[in-house]
């Protein structure tokens, strides 16, 4: 049986009362091994960020236990706040500041020499590629670039726990996707990440373990696989080469039509989609290209969501 | 965090707040030092001239150590309150609250950097003072320690201001409505003793009297009040406002929700 020290993580009986009354989060209890790729996903205002803020120290709760690869936050705390790395939703370095001594100031916050934080600092500023903007103001630098910097700046100290609060939040696609391989690369060199996003195609591609939390309760824990395994329905979208006098009908499958050229059609999971194609083929109805209509996680988090607010 | 850890993270505080007052130098160095330049100009020269003396001393070397002072006050807190109350304003002092930096490092980091700038600035002071006036050292571990007391004192003062502050409205009101008239009134252009009795004694409650004047004393030798009183006091304050600064670091909702 694996001990707390195992964990990366361990949150028990967590909660939040903040002063105007509103319980942000309800005795939460969580566990994130070490060396996972983990997603807190849930709505706006469900708790994240609280969970974050006080995971990290900004934010004091007012119940329970916060370890840190089983340090306790409220006894161990310097050497608990030495294995995390935190990089905010929003921008929160100094605008006026140089990238590299944003980093180099950093890594002195943490006790390390400024030799070694320059080494450090050049390392993560190339491996995200900032190193030809290091000497220049940050209030410059792209919203893309600003992002990358919070990342390097949570890196510069080599923390074993990266939390990354919406990483990806207004970052184009193509950035979006070099973050994902760069953040896959740390957590394989070791690294636990956390990270909490509204795209939860990211959540899907990235992590191997999920929570989702809502109204400050997690209501479910699970692996990213086990979850997707709960989907029982997928939905298609086909584009058809011809136009469509009427919805076609083929036995056992539930088809919508959207327009004259595209259809939607429900497939169940123990269902294969061959009899759908032979069926069409057989009315003549020539299918040009089939793609996923919806974000599947997205859906099923929705229903998760819902089915626990009608309970 | 072991000492030597300790002691880069203090070191990393104090050099980023020396580099952000030497960085806008036309903002935070130049100003104080023109302004008092005016002060020593028109107090000590033309008006100084048809004063003549106050406490034996040439108007304008009895006024000069009181202008020194109140550069060194006034560019101690101003350097702290704006620097953390801008490190507050764009979340940058979150990244010092999520390191394990000891509270009391970062307390003592600002104060020292606000003591470098209100002594940079209270030396430059009293270089230009020297084209005005003439004056000797009666006592120079007594100037040096109160004036480094006062600086420590005022940067203190700022910090606790600092995180009271919701806005840069909050960062000036002290300065101006409390700092500025204390300082006037602390006996930087007068001897109270030409105050009536009621006066001199209503003085006797502003901290700043005690500062300016046991400054006066380590160069001129001549005060209005007990030089051993003036530095308890000083200790005191400093103390007291150091504890309820570590205590809002620690605890204060404006930080930490």
């Amino acid at each position: 049986m694996k001990e707390e020290k195992d964990f990366a993580l361990v949150l028990r009986e967590l909660s939040k009362l903040y002063e105007n009354g509103f319980q942000a989060l309800s005795g939460i209890n969580l566990e994130v091994e070490s060396g996972d790729f983990f997603a807190l996903l849930g709505p706006n205002g469900a708790g994240k960020s609280t969970t974050i803020g006080i995971i990290c120290s900004l934010i004091r709760k007012t119940g329970g236990v916060v370890k840190i690869f089983g340090r306790d936050t409220d006894i161990n705390f310097s050497s608990a706040k030495k294995l995390i790395g935190i990089v905010p939703q929003e921008f929160n370095f100094n605008q006026f500041e140089k990238p590299i001594d944003i980093l180099v100031t950093q890594a002195g916050y943490y006790g390390i020499s400024r030799s070694v934080a320059l080494k450090r600092a050049k390392k993560y500023l190339t491996l995200l590629g900032l190193w030809d903007k290091r000497g220049v103001s940050s209030r410059v630098l792209s919203g893309g670039m600003k992002r990358r910097l919070m990342i390097a700046r949570a890196l510069v100290h080599n923390p074993k726990l990266l939390i990354l609060d919406e990483p990806t939040a207004g970052v184009d696609i193509e950035l979006r996707r070099s973050m994902w391989e760069f953040l896959q690369d740390i957590n394989e060199a070791g690294t636990t990440i956390i990270l909490t996003t509204h795209y939860l195609e990211e959540a899907e591609n990235l992590c191997r373990n999920v929570a989702i939390i809502n109204h400050g309760r997690i209501e479910q824990h699970t692996s990213v696989k086990s979850l997707v395994r709960q989907l029982q329905v997928q939905t298609f979208s086909l584009d058809i080469k011809d136009k469509l006098p009427q919805v076609p009908v083929v036995g056992g499958y539930q088809i919508r039509k959207v327009d004259d050229h595209v259809i939607e059609v429900d497939v169940l999971r123990n269902q294969t989609i061959n009899p759908l194609i032979a069926g069409l083929s057989d009315q003549s109805i020539e299918v040009v290209s089939m793609s996923h209509k919806t974000n599947r996680l997205e859906e099923l988090f929705l229903k998760i969501i819902e089915k626990n607010e009608s309970k | 965090m072991n000492r030597y850890e300790i002691w880069i993270a203090f070191m990393t505080i104090v050099i980023r707040e020396v580099r952000r007052f030497l960085r806008i130098w036309p903002q935070t160095i130049i100003p104080p030092v023109v302004t008092m330049a005016l002060f020593f100009l028109i107090f000590g020269n033309v008006i100084g001239s048809r004063i003549g003396f106050m406490q034996g001393l040439p108007y304008s070397q009895f006024v000069a150590p009181g202008l020194i002072m109140l550069s060194v006050i006034t560019n101690s807190y101003g350097n702290v309150v704006s620097s953390f109350y801008g490190s507050k304003f764009q979340r940058n002092i979150e990244e010092l609250l999520v390191s394990p930096t000891p509270n009391i490092i970062i307390l003592s980091g600002y104060i020292v950097g606000g003591m470098a700038r209100g002594l940079l600035v209270g030396l430059i002071v009293s270089l230009v003072s020297l084209f005005f006036t003439d004056f000797s050292v009666f006592s120079p571990l007594i100037a040096l320690a109160i004036i480094l007391m006062t600086s420590m004192m005022f940067s203190v003062a700022g910090f606790l201001n600092a995180i009271y502050a919701n806005s840069f409205d909050d960062i000036s009101v002290i300065p101006n409505f409390v700092l500025t008239p204390l300082v006037y009134l602390g006996g930087v252009f007068y001897s109270t003793s030409l105050l009536s009795e009621f006066w001199a004694n209503v003085s006797l409650i502003n901290p700043i009297l005690y500062m300016v004047n046991t400054f006066r004393f380590g160069f001129s030798g001549v005060t209005d009040i007990d030089i051993f009183w003036a530095f308890t006091m000083v200790t005191l304050f400093t103390l007291v406002l150091f504890l309820i600064s570590l205590k809002l670091l620690r605890d204060s909702p404006r930080l930490r929700t």
